[in-house]
């Protein structure tokens, strides 16, 4: 069991480091309401439920990536990256424990940033709730593995969108389905669908995007 | 020629010219490396003149 | 493979695409509802077909490339994804000069396949970005080898998304590519395909000794300096 305590030494690392340095999700949080408030001045007024639905998932998708763009960057700053590495762990255990921080941040940000829509546009039921999870599971997945292969190159805040944002297609329109069609459930089992196929992939080949030969 | 049969050939031309376009980028590639290899040649036998 | 022989394929090459485009024009019938641009089908599915099988030999070779570590894998990796880059990037045009002449337009939504296009062809512009983003090496080649594999589960991940968008985003609009194809036709379709595949075929072979040779001579350079 002690693949799990490594993953609970490491999340809990990332989690107190957030505790502490306390800039990651104050900015998630501050962006998705700046996104949502400006999004209220685009959508035509009585704007069909679609298209606000879509603004929430696009302000979800581009909070996530900012609070990605961060996650790696306590390992770059401080040459962790290979300390971790080194480490006597199994590789794809950072994977987690870094998934699980993300996820926790976006969590918390996004328990602002639902009942914010709410208040700004429309009521959201609880399939909306749900999708948001699942694609959180996938969002986060997708963008650790996504944002470690960002770190190790040049042009690192620069790439990872590009990596992240055509991955993150499915999700959304999974999420924006889940939220707004008819028969949402489909569109559920979809994102688990997603979740499932990536995560493994994701978890799998974690150990080759970190190392060195 | 009618305009279907005009977007027709544009179709086709468009995958001719691509591919013409890439014997192009090849056949250019193929010079620098001839000159790469005329190059590599003078040294080595300036080495086994010296 | 190291046998294969580079005039040969692209001899097979020429002569599969010549006799296709000679049924093409000549042999097949006449679509009775689309006329003659009904013909661009013929070469812009077997494009499309064809950058798949690129995308899904660019994964095989990343797999290997993980998986048994052989010499060459990352090299090969690479060009199969730069072509099907190549043979995507045709897929839209084709794809976009399809849409004018059937509904008008220069872009259609409600065509999935064109959709799945654009989204992998972003996925594999950023392949691109990534592997110039990074040193040349080992943890690059681990690396794009890990994106390939992405790419490969993207392709039907993404299809379904884009099937399942379509019953909210836009109402469902039937593209008819041919699926009652009369038998002539879907002979005329699989030389067609056949000749493009093989065009892939000498097409890959030629860049990866292209960049075996220049790999080659950085080799050699390094020894002589």
């Amino acid at each position: 069991m002690s693949y799990l305590s490594d993953i609970g030494a490491l999340t809990r690392k990332d989690l107190l480091l957030e505790l502490r340095a306390k800039e990651t999700v104050p900015a998630m949080l501050l962006f998705v309401l700046a996104a949502l408030t400006i999004f209220h001045f685009v959508t035509p007024t009585g704007g069909e439920r679609t298209a606000t639905l879509g603004l929430l998932w696009t302000a979800i998708i581009f909070t996530a990536l900012l609070g990605l763009t961060r996650a790696f960057v306590p390992e770059r700053e401080q040459g962790l990256m290979d300390a971790l590495v080194l480490a006597p762990c199994d590789r794809s255990a950072i994977w987690v424990a870094k998934s699980l921080a993300v996820l926790a941040f976006l969590g918390l940000a996004e328990a602002i940033a639902l009942p914010a829509f709410a208040l700004f546009f429309s009521g959201i039921g609880w399939r909306t709730v749900a999708a948001v999870a699942l694609a959180d599971v996938g969002i986060c997945a997708v963008g650790t593995l996504t944002g470690a292969m960002a770190v190790a190159g040049r042009a690192r805040e620069l790439i990872l969108p590009l990596l992240f944002l055509p991955l993150a297609i499915p999700v959304v329109v999974g999420g924006v389905g889940a939220s707004a069609a008819d028969h949402g459930g489909k569109y559920l089992a979809f994102l688990v669908l997603y979740d499932a196929a990536f995560g493994l992939l994701a978890w799998a080949s974690f150990e080759y995007v970190v190392s060195e030969t | 020629m009618s305009p279907s049969e005009k977007y027709t050939a544009a179709a086709y031309l468009v995958v001719f010219v691509g591919v013409l376009a890439y014997v192009l980028i090849i056949a250019a590639k193929l010079q620098r490396l001839q000159r790469e290899v005329a190059d590599i040649l003078e040294r080595v036998r300036e080495r086994d003149r010296g | 493979m190291k046998a294969i022989r580079l005039p040969q394929l692209a001899a097979a090459a020429t002569v599969a695409l010549g006799v296709s485009i000679a049924l093409i024009f000549f042999y097949a019938p006449i679509d009775g509802d689309q006329g003659l641009s009904q013909k661009i089908f013929y070469f812009h599915v077997p494009i499309a077909l064809t950058a798949y099988a690129c995308f899904a030999w660019g994964a095989w070779k990343a797999l290997l490339h993980l998986w048994k570590r052989p010499e060459g894998a990352d090299l090969e990796s690479y060009v199969a994804i730069h072509m099907g880059v190549i043979f995507g990037s045709l897929t839209l045009l084709t794809g976009s000069i399809w849409a004018k002449i059937s509904w008008g337009v220069w872009w259609a939504w409600s065509d999935n396949q064109l959709v799945l296009f654009l989204v992998l062809f972003l996925f594999y512009c950023a392949y691109f970005m990534l592997r110039y983003s990074v040193d040349p090496g080992p943890a690059r080649a681990n690396m794009c080898a890990v994106y390939a594999l992405f790419g490969v589960v993207l392709i039907p991940v993404s299809f379904l998304a884009i099937r399942l968008s379509r019953s909210f985003i836009h109402p469902v609009v039937f593209t008819s590519h041919g699926p009652q194809m009369t038998g002539s036709q879907f002979f005329v379709f699989c030389v067609a395909l056949v000749g493009m595949l093989t065009l892939f075929a000498a097409l890959y072979q030629i860049e990866l000794a292209g960049k075996r040779l220049d790999a080659h001579l950085r080799e050699l350079r390094e020894l002589l300096a």
